[in-house]
């Protein structure tokens, strides 16, 4: 299967424990993968991994700072994957726009053909 | 921000009365104008279907068949699985009749993480890690493979 960058942003950001991740590394801005543990209820362990996987989607970047790894958010990546949701977004509108034609289509030949009784 | 879920949401108000939309949206010779190009449905909950895009497609799976205010699928779950919350997309479109309008929500979700405990969504995180991650990639490749009529 090819490799599509926007196909390791849509995995990085599938995941709901990786979105709760993400969700707070953008409210807390840099941060470690110890503090980050504190804060979800799931295990240091889960953490590296899915902060492993968004790095890979370029989602996150790390720093180091003295014996410390700090993450933060890319925001300019993160908001490639909105807009990538976003388009989803976007072709449900569009399906619900046919939709809609073809059932006010179909109510007014109905209305004409059959003329409404008065109650 | 909370996004604990993958969800989409939208809606659209509709001039014609309820039941002609119920038509529109799960009848399957309406359903090619603006899905799918080939559709096999039946119409029940648990009945199976295939909703085909020119060569892509797959097989859908029906939960919820409550003329005319709900109709729900399942889609995008691995071939030869029976879908079920966790290893597919749910689509639901929920209709309300006002009058000679209707008002149409499509919601489409992935993972129905209000019924799952917090043991099962630890279970779920250290062990389904690239399960459901493929199917927004099959989604996304769906998507990318089919621009909208």
């Amino acid at each position: 299967m090819k490799v599509d960058p926007d196909d390791e942003l849509w995995s990085a950001i599938a995941d709901p424990s990786r979105r709760r991740v993400l969700d707070l590394l953008v409210q807390r801005g840099e941060i470690t993968a110890s503090s980050l543990a504190d804060l979800v209820p799931f295990t240091r362990q889960a953490v590296s991994k899915h902060l492993n996987v968004l790095e890979q989607a370029g989602l996150v970047s790390r720093r180091k700072q003295g014996r410390e790894v700090l993450y933060q958010v890319d925001a300019v990546r993160l908001d490639e994957a909105s807009r990538a949701m976003a388009e989803v977004a976007k072709q449900w509108d569009r399906r619900l726009g046919a939709i809609k034609r073809l059932a006010e289509a179909a109510h007014a030949r109905a209305t004409s053909s059959a003329p409404r009784r008065s109650q | 921000m909370a996004a604990t879920e993958y969800r989409i949401e939208r809606e659209i108000l509709i001039d014609a009365p309820v039941e002609v939309v119920w038509r529109t949206i799960t009848e399957p010779d309406q359903i090619t104008q603006w899905f799918a190009d080939k559709v096999d449905l039946e119409l029940e909950p648990g009945g199976h279907g295939y909703m085909g895009f020119g060569d892509q497609g797959g097989p859908v799976v029906v939960e919820t068949v409550d003329p005319p205010n709900r109709f729900s699928f399942r889609w995008n779950h691995p071939a030869g699985e029976e879908p079920a919350a966790g290893n597919s997309l749910l689509v639901e479109f929920i209709l309300a009749g006002q009058g000679e309008q209707t008002r149409l929500q499509v919601i489409e979700s992935g993972l129905d993480l209000l019924a799952w405990s917090t043991a099962d969504k630890q279970r779920y995180a250290d062990e389904h890690n690239g399960g459901w991650a493929k199917f927004l990639d099959r989604l996304a490749a769906l998507h990318a493979e089919r621009p909208t009529p």
